[in-house]
């Protein structure tokens, strides 16, 4: 270049000066690289020596965030050609201190296993989080997520499950993939993106003590109510037996309360903890109609004790209160009094001090059906075999009449 | 009250048998609309009763479907009990109105007496080989405990069914745990009612080897002249003293109307069968 400058010096002079001058301060500020290494690395057939792709599309790269940068900004030590045999690896970190040391402590921790570019894709095509291209776009997070922790993915090696395809058939991955609502849950709104902790750590997101907060987080009325509740109650005392949002929607397969699917699986759920009022509920009509699949109109545990809000039946502010139990009926039952109210849904047949008249009921029709179906079996019994001897009987008699 | 719930015999193939009438049109049709609706209100009760089982789904879909199911079970139970209302008005009408004789005692009754119980004992001790078959009369001691099952369980189930259904007027008379005591009454006894018909009326009324395989009289109205006498020698042999048997003589069944009543006939023998071992598995799993 200077040589070149040289020659045009010693050829033109006056207003031609000026003009060189102008070339030379804007050869000197074109960005190092972009155009000289894309004079190679445009090349798509470009290898290195493994057979790795040296191609560069520099269109894409310019439109990316780092478009201004200059290549060797990233690739430290490379000054010109031909480049050093040993090459520094490139270093995210260097300009994105924070994003690292979040990562540092997380479950992506390992670098190698989890380079950035893992996440956010080709390094030469890196867009802003609000760029539908970029590979960290909330529409496409759980794509790229997916890649790890879907069918047969990386995260499987490490006892991981699938949760991709659960998330997906989800009411947030359908709002996210089918109606493209930017404000639906996708994976990061509930992990985090770079500080991503096992949900076993108690300073993570998904930690159970943690997670009414974290879906308190868009659903704030319902993380109020929960709040309030037994449930809540018992969660904010520390006690992990109680239930959080995820016990009983679920982490990823989170499915429309109203729908009858979940209005199936849900029921057993109370009863993994509320045993013996699961065991009573099973014998009442609620519950032999609701199992059968598609009445789902009958009553499960909240439709009478509140899904987040619930609380013990003393509290006055319990829909199973006695003084709101004819107004929680007759949601269901038209015409609910407060004779009808007495009805025991929790009733055990089996319990004489407690439901001493169904104890009893229950008893009569049992001996009842026992005697019955005894004394007749016994007697058709010995009638179908008698009759059958005394046929043999009459054949063999005639059959000897006939000889 | 006379009101036949079944009868023994066997359909002779003789040709220039006698026959003579034991049912009326309008007591085979009784029979016809409660066995129809019986097995209706079993196929659409035992999946309600048995849900947790692994056929009460698929019964459910094949007998209506899930939103069909109660409505089902609930139009066929309607239905039954248009017809007891008026089995009732009818036994009424002959016996307290008409003041008809024999309706309510003595040997054309459906009402028990001693000799019902002199007939159970007796046909026990033969069952035994110890002592003679007993004579029977129009309605033997077990054809009686059937009518009066079937009355007894249609009064209870359909007491108990209505208590559900209507639960919150129902409320005003009965106490708070007899709403829940309605349900273990209606499942229990209507259980009771199901392997009942399904296994002891189908045996002793239809499969035992005497009638085996189906006894049509119940379908034809019609009986041999043989039958009538082995069956049911008391009767057959008063008819003779009062000289009214041939009161009594009808027409042999036409063939086409026999071979629809066995196909009917055994229709339901094989729903009940079916509706028997589904409803065995689930209790005793």
């Amino acid at each position: 270049m200077n040589r070149a400058a040289r020659r045009v010096v010693s050829l033109t002079v006056g207003r031609w000066t000026f003009a060189i001058g102008l070339l030379l301060v804007l050869l000197a500020a074109w960005p190092l690289g972009a155009q000289e290494c894309l004079a190679c690395h445009s090349d798509a057939t470009m290898t290195d020596a493994n057979g790795h792709s040296l191609f560069v599309d520099g269109q894409k790269f310019g439109s990316s965030i780092h478009g201004g940068l200059k290549c060797n900004d990233c690739h430290a030590g490379i000054k010109g050609y031909p480049h050093p045999d040993k090459m520094a690896p490139v270093a995210c970190k260097n300009c994105h201190a924070d994003e690292a040391e979040a990562l540092k402590t997380s479950v992506h921790a390992d670098g190698r296993e989890h380079p950035c570019t893992s996440c956010h894709g080709d390094a030469h095509a890196i867009y802003p989080k609000t760029d539908p291209r970029s590979a960290v776009y909330p529409l496409n997070v759980p794509k790229t997520c997916g890649q790890c922790h879907g069918v047969n993915g990386m995260a499987g090696k490490h006892g991981l499950p699938s949760v991709y395809p659960n998330y997906m058939d989800s009411i947030h991955g359908f709002a996210l993939s089918q109606e493209g609502l930017l404000v639906a849950a996708n994976c990061q709104s509930c992990h985090g993106s770079h500080h991503i902790l096992s949900h076993n750590d108690p300073q993570s997101s998904t930690y159970k003590m943690n997670v009414p907060a974290t879906c308190g987080a868009c659903h704030a009325k319902i993380e109020t109510d929960f709040e309030a509740g037994a449930h809540g109650h018992a969660i904010a005392k520390g006690n992990g037996k109680a239930p959080v949002c995820t016990d009983c929607h679920t982490a990823h397969t989170i499915v429309q309360p109203t729908e009858s699917k979940f209005r199936m699986q849900s029921t057993p759920i109370c009863g993994n903890c509320h045993k013996d009022k699961f065991s009573t509920y099973r014998d009442t009509f609620h519950s032999q109609l609701g199992f059968l699949g598609g009445y789902v109109e009958t009553a499960r545990c909240w439709d009478c004790h509140r899904a987040h809000d619930v609380r013990p039946t003393s509290d006055p502010d319990s829909p199973v209160n006695p003084a709101h139990l004819i107004a929680t009926c007759g949601q269901c039952h038209a015409g609910a009094n407060a004779s009808f109210v007495k009805y025991d849904p929790h009733a055990n047949a089996h319990d004489r001090k407690r439901n001493p008249g169904l104890y009893y009921v229950r008893l009569f029709m049992n001996l009842l059906l026992v005697s019955v179906l005894t004394f007749f079996l016994l007697h058709t019994i010995l009638w179908i075999i008698r009759s059958r001897l005394r046929q043999l009987k009459n054949r063999a008699a005639k059959g000897e009449n006939h000889d | 009250m006379t009101e036949p719930v079944r009868a023994e015999a066997t359909t002779n193939p003789g040709g220039e048998e006698k026959y003579y009438l034991r049912f009326t049109r309008e007591q085979r049709l009784m029979h016809a609309v409660l066995f129809t609706t019986f097995l209706g209100l079993a196929a659409t009760g035992l999946p309600i009763r048995f849900s947790q089982s692994f056929w009460a789904r698929k019964l459910a879909a094949a007998v209506g479907g899930f939103g069909a199911i109660l409505f089902l079970h609930k139009l066929c139970a309607v239905v039954l009990t248009i017809a007891f209302l008026l089995h009732v008005k009818e036994v009424m009408r002959r016996g307290l109105i008409h003041r008809e004789k024999g309706v309510f005692w003595g040997p054309n009754s459906m009402v028990a007496n001693w000799k019902d119980a002199k007939d159970l004992g007796g046909h026990m001790r033969w069952f035994v080989g110890l002592g003679p078959r007993p004579k029977f009369d129009r309605y033997a001691y077990w054809e009686k405990f059937d009518y009066w099952a079937v009355f007894w369980g249609m009064v209870v189930i359909g007491f108990s069914g209505y208590a559900m259904w209507f639960a919150p007027f129902f409320a005003h008379f009965l106490p708070g745990w007899a709403l829940n005591a309605v349900l273990v009454i209606h499942s229990d006894e209507a259980l009771l009612a199901v392997l009942f018909i399904f296994s002891i009326h189908f045996v002793n009324t239809h499969l035992r080897p005497d009638s085996f395989p189906m006894d049509m009289v119940i379908f034809t109205g019609v009986e041999s002249e043989e039958e009538f006498k082995q069956k049911r020698p008391l009767e057959y042999e008063r008819e003779i003293g009062k000289g009214t048997l041939e009161k009594k003589r009808a027409e042999a069944p036409p063939l086409w109307f026999v071979t629809f009543a066995r196909i009917v006939g055994f229709t339901a023998i094989f729903i009940g069968l079916t509706l028997l071992v589904l409803t065995l598995t689930a209790y005793f799993s």
